[in-house]
């Protein structure tokens, strides 16, 4: 899976989780917490069906260092 | 024979407009079944029935407005016969049934004939009446609602109507659209919101209590058992606090329950309303049911679940009616505490701020912990503070044993 691909299926997570985005005006290298309303009900619903997706299960501790898109990124590729 | 009354989801409601039926003329209905789908100002709501019967008639066409408690459908019960039913049902069913009617639905016209009060007497509810002398208003003069009563709602439209200025140049009427739109959505559910947030300010004594509770042993326990835990069953501190109050309200039950007509009734069981905000704005409290008798795994699949739902817009009417208490936690990203408005006719609200990491004093020293501000809003007809006060204090011992606490 290429770089994009998997911000491709990171961002359709997103969006799954919180419609009213809008996903090219994300800053990939920002927070995106900073950027996207997503309490911590959302944000484990986002590892869900990055996990339903990916069959990537990210681990609690990783999980709250996956703060960017880039990160996130950089992450499931090692994963995958 | 059953009459099947649109239900009140709520202090916040008095109408709602049917988007569809899910049965027809003839199903069986089994008690607890989604029979139609009725859209509130806040959501589009699963409407269940409470009997066991059979769909005789329809009432109510969909895209109709009906206040709360219109007949919307009736159900023969077991042994009755269709005949005897229909027998009863003309002289039973309001004037709003046109006796002319050749198909069993009534056409969306008769759902709402604004003047066309019932022969007789006009009713004006007392609340309506109340409101009307308020209002300064003549309630003898408001239109009534369908079923020829003149309701609170009305009243408060009338009164609208008179205070808003003439129209200057009144546009041609735009064809109606199907569902309302966003922002129609949006200015509906500030007023409704705001409606039932006056009527608590108006009509409750609140007495407000605050109490830090560390969460060390808490969010310990929480990481520990995320640790072996994968994705899709992984544990929210959410559910930890919502079962921590439910223990606590066992012991202190005059913080659980419905204050009507004068009188304070305690609930039929622990159901707490969760504040769940809407991505759109404004928000929603459905219920987890029995919360003090669930396990944390199941608390914590119910909760993501009905947060799921309710910003997908499919709540079920009886989580929306059933709280006896409702819970708001601001999250993570929210501030340090929230003073609450309590839902009436719910008695309490309990208040979780952000979790962040403070100064606190253990055993002689200083160390850095987790830390939570539990609020309490509550009811001073029914409870007084130093009884809040011992709510709050054994809602932070019990956040000190979460492993005692979580045991099946």
């Amino acid at each position: 899976m290429t770089r994009e691909e998997l911000l491709a299926a990171i961002l359709d997570a997103l969006t799954g989780i919180a419609p009213e985005i809008d996903a090219a005006a994300l800053a990939p290298a920002k927070p995106l917490r900073d950027q996207v309303d997503l309490d911590s009900a959302d944000w484990l619903n986002f590892l869900v069906a990055l996990h339903a997706k990916l069959g990537i299960d990210i681990p609690d501790a990783d999980a709250a260092k996956l703060t960017t898109l880039d990160k996130l990124v950089d992450y499931c590729g090692k994963k995958l | 024979m059953i009459e099947f009354r649109l239900p009140s989801l709520g202090a916040d409601m008095d109408e709602g407009k049917l988007l569809e039926w899910r049965v027809q003329p003839g199903d069986t209905v089994k008690k607890g079944q989604v029979v139609c789908v009725v859209d509130t100002a806040k959501a589009a709501i699963d409407v269940e029935c409470w009997h066991d019967g059979t769909v005789q008639r329809l009432l109510i066409e969909p895209g109709t407005t009906i206040p709360v408690g219109t007949p919307m459908a009736i159900l023969r019960e077991a042994g009755e016969s269709e005949a005897e039913v229909e027998r009863r049902i003309s002289p039973a069913l309001p004037a709003t049934q046109p006796t002319v009617a050749p198909a069993p639905v009534a056409p969306p016209a008769a759902a709402r004939p604004v003047a066309a009060a019932p022969a007789g007497r006009r009713r004006v509810s007392p609340a309506a009446r109340k409101r009307a002398l308020e209002l300064g208003i003549d309630s003898d003069k408001v239109p009534a609602g369908a079923d020829g009563t003149v309701a609170l709602a009305d009243v408060e439209q009338a009164a609208r109507a008179a205070a808003a200025p003439p129209p200057a140049a009144k546009a041609p009427a735009p064809a109606a659209p199907a569902a309302a739109t966003m922002a129609e959505r949006s200015a509906q559910m500030r007023k409704v919101i705001g409606a039932a947030m006056a009527r608590s300010k108006r009509e409750i004594p609140h007495y407000y209590l605050a109490e830090d509770v560390p969460l060390i042993e808490a969010m310990q326990w929480l990481a520990q058992q995320n640790m072996s835990r994968g994705v899709t069953d992984r544990l929210l501190l959410a559910p930890l606090l919502l079962k921590c109050v439910a223990a606590a309200l066992r012991r202190y039950p005059e913080l659980n329950g419905y204050y009507r007509d004068d009188a304070f009734t305690p609930g039929d069981g622990i159901h707490i309303g969760v504040a769940i905000s809407l991505r759109a704005g404004g928000l929603v409290t459905p219920a987890l049911l029995d919360v003090d008798r669930k396990d944390i795994d199941q608390l914590n699949r119910e909760l993501l679940d009905l947060i799921r739902r309710t910003r997908a817009g499919s709540l079920k009417s009886t989580e929306l009616s059933a709280g006896t208490i409702t819970v708001t936690s601001l999250g993570d990203q929210g501030v340090g505490a929230v003073y609450g408005v309590i839902y009436p006719p719910q008695v309490a609200l309990v208040g979780f701020g952000r979790v962040t990491e403070r100064p606190w004093a253990v055993g002689g020293g200083l160390r850095v912990a987790p830390v939570v501000t539990a609020t309490l809003a509550a009811d001073h007809r029914v409870s007084d503070g130093h009884r809040g006060g011992l709510f709050l204090a054994a809602l932070r011992e019990l956040l000190q044993n979460p492993a005692e606490l979580t045991r099946p």
